[in-house]
C-alpha cells in the first residue's frame, strides 16, 4: 500500500507516527515476514552507450521496493544471461537504443535457455527505440511488453507488479 | 545420503544438483537461504557438512574506495592461480522504500565469462553493520559448491561497520588518499579489523603520505606481533593486485599454522548460533504477544508514559512465557 505512493512524502511520515507496533515490524528483517523483494535485472545489450533510460527505470523500480541489479552498458547476450542465472532474478528488462534488438534479443533468450533458465519462468520486457513492425517478433520471443519513449515509469512498475503478483503464490518451491 | 535426500524432498534434490556443480541450483539455493525459507534451511542443513573448505575474504572500506573494482581484479588474479571464486557483493537497501539498486556487478561483468566465478548481489534488507542478513549462510552455500575463495564485499562502510571481520577468515580494508588523514584511520573500528590494509587509487596525490602514516600506525599497534601489511593498488589498472593476493594467501597460511583459524571459526560458530537463536526467540516473542494483543497493550503503555521501556520489555517476556 505504502509503496504505490512513491512520490508522496507525507505517506511514510504519517505511517511512522501512527502506530508503534507497525514500526516494530518495520525494523525486523524482511526474512521474518512472508514478503520477499522482487529481483530485477536491468541490462543494456549491444554497443550503444545511452544508459539514461536504463538508469531511470532501475531507479524507479528500486523506489517501488524492488531489488534491482544493474550491470552497466555494452553487455553481451552471454553476460546478461549469466548475470540473470547467478542473481536468480524474477524479471529481466533490456534497454536498447541502437536498433539491434532483432539481432540481440533472440541471442539473449538463446543464452538463457543454454543455461537452463526457462524464459517462460522469468518476466522479460524491453524498452527503447523499437518500431511497431518489430513488436510482434519480440512478443513471440517472450517480450510481452515493450516500453517506448513516452511510457511512464509507473506503467513499468505496475506491469512488473501485476506479473509478480500473479506468479508469486508458488514461489519458494522452486528447484 | 540418497535416502536422506529423498526424505528432504525438493531441498535434497537441489542440494545434490548443487554439489554436482549445477550453477542454476546454486543460484536457487542462495535465493532460498537469503529469503530464510524452510526449504533454504533444509538445503543448508544438507550442504553444511560440505563447507569449511573455502578461504573467506572480506573486502570493506568507504563508499567509492574501489571495493568492487578491487574485488573484480582480485578474482582475475585468483583465477590465474587456478582458484575458483565466489563473490557476495552487498549493497544497501533503502530504509524508505525497501528497494535496492545493486550495482557492484558493473565492475565485475567481465568475470561472467568464466564459469568458475560466481557473483551474487545481496541487499542489506534493513541489517546494519555492512552485511546482508543471510550473508554468512550464503557464503556457506558457495563454500559447499566448492569455491576455493569466497569474497564478501561489504556496503560502503564508514567507521564501525565491521561485521564482516567476524564473518571472514581474512579482512581487507580498502582506503584511498581522498578518504581523510591518519586520524580518521585511528578512530575505532575499521582499522582494528584489518588483516591487510590497502591504499587503492595509489596514483592519486597524497597516497605516499597515507601509506607512510598507516605503516607508522600498524607498527605502533602490532606490539611485537606481525604487522598488518599496508599495500598500494590501482585496481582499475590491475596494479598491486598480485601482491595483494599474495598477502591474503599469506594471512590464511599464518592463521592455519598458528591455530588461530580453528579458534576464530569456533568463535564465529558461537556467534552465529547465538545470533540465530536470538533471532528465533524474537520471532516467537513477537508472534506470541502480537496475536493476543499484549504487544499493543504494553507498547501503548510505554507511549503514554505509564510504563518505562525496561519494565515493558520484562513484562513482554513474561507475557510470552505465560502465553506459551
Amino acid at each position: 500500500m505504502l509503496r504505490s505512493a512513491q512520490h508522496d512524502n507525507d505517506t511514510p511520515r504519517a505511517a511512522a507516527s501512527s502506530c508503534h507496533v507497525s514500526r516494530i515490524r518495520d525494523i525486523m528483517p524482511v526474512t521474518m515476514t512472508n514478503e520477499r523483494p522482487v529481483r530485477v535485472l536491468i541490462a543494456k545489450p549491444g554497443l550503444d552507450g545511452h544508459d539514461r533510460g536504463a538508469k531511470v527505470v532501475a531507479r524507479a523500480l528500486r523506489d517501488a521496493g524492488m531489488e534491482v541489479i544493474y550491470t552497466g552498458i555494452r553487455q553481451t547476450p552471454q553476460m546478461i544471461a549469466e548475470a540473470a542465472l547467478q542473481e536468480d532474478v524474477d524479471v529481466i528488462g533490456l534497454s536498447i537504443l541502437s536498433g539491434a534488438h532483432l539481432e540481440l534479443f533472440p541471442r539473449v533468450v538463446a543464452a538463457l535457455k543454454e543455461r537452463g533458465v526457462d524464459p517462460g519462468e522469468v518476466l522479460l520486457f524491453a524498452g527503447g527505440i523499437i518500431p511497431d513492425e518489430d513488436i510482434p517478433a519480440l512478443n513471440k520471443l517472450g517480450f510481452q511488453a515493450i516500453f517506448r519513449p513516452g511510457a511512464s515509469t509507473q506503467e513499468i512498475i505496475d506491469y512488473v507488479r501485476r506479473w509478480t503478483a500473479e506468479r508469486r503464490a508458488p514461489v519458494g518451491s522452486g528447484g | 545420503m540418497v535416502v536422506e535426500a529423498e526424505a528432504q524432498g525438493g531441498a535434497g534434490e537441489l542440494a545434490q544438483r548443487l554439489l554436482a556443480g549445477d550453477r542454476r541450483a546454486l543460484a536457487r539455493a542462495i535465493t532460498l537461504v537469503e529469503n530464510g525459507t524452510l526449504e533454504g534451511r533444509r538445503a543448508l542443513a544438507l550442504l553444511y557438512a560440505h563447507t569449511g573448505h573455502a578461504h573467506t575474504v572480506g573486502i570493506t572500506g568507504g563508499s567509492g574506495a574501489g571495493k568492487s573494482t578491487l574485488t573484480g581484479a582480485l578474482a582475475h588474479e585468483l583465477r590465474k592461480r587456478d582458484r575458483s571464486v565466489g563473490i557476495v557483493a552487498v549493497d544497501p537497501t533503502s530504509p524508505f522504500t525497501k528497494g535496492a539498486l545493486l550495482g557492484d556487478r558493473i565492475r565485475m561483468q567481465e568475470l561472467t565469462r568464466d564459469p568458475e566465478v560466481f557473483v551474487r548481489s545481496m541487499a542489506t534488507r534493513g541489517e546494519l553493520g555492512g552485511l546482508a542478513p543471510a550473508t554468512v549462510e550464503v557464503v556457506a552455500v558457495l563454500d559447499a559448491a566448492g569455491k576455493d575463495v569466497v569474497m564478501i564485499e561489504t556496503v560502503g562502510a564508514g567507521q564501525d561497520e565491521v561485521e564482516v571481520a567476524s564473518s571472514a577468515d581474512t579482512t581487507v580494508v580498502v582506503l584511498t588518499p581522498a578518504g581523510g588523514d591518519d586520524v580518521q584511520a585511528m578512530k575505532a573500528g575499521i582499522m582494528e579489523v584489518a588483516d591487510v590494509l590497502v591504499v587503492n587509487k595509489a596514483d592519486l596525490p597524497g597516497a605516499d603520505i597515507l601509506v607512510a602514516q598507516l605503516k607508522a600506525l600498524t607498527t605502533q599497534a602490532s606490539r611485537g606481533r606481525l604487522e598488518t601489511p599496508v599495500l598500494e593498488t590501482v585496481a582499475t589498472r590491475g596494479e598491486g593486485i598480485t601482491e595483494l593476493a599474495d598477502a591474503i594467501e599469506a594471512h590464511r597460511r599464518r592463521l592455519a599454522a598458528s591455530g588461530d583459524l580453528e579458534r576464530e571459526r569456533l568463535a564465529r560458530a558461537r556467534r552465529q548460533v547465538l545470533a540465530l537463536a536470538r533471532h528465533r526467540l524474537l520471532e516467537d516473542l513477537v508472534r506470541l504477544t502480537e496475536s493476543d494483543g499484549h504487544l499493543d497493550e504494553i507498547v501503548g503503555a510505554v507511549a503514554r508514559r505509564e510504563l518505562d521501556p525496561y519494565a515493558a520489555a520484562e513484562r513482554l517476556i513474561d507475557a510470552a512465557a505465560a502465553g506459551q
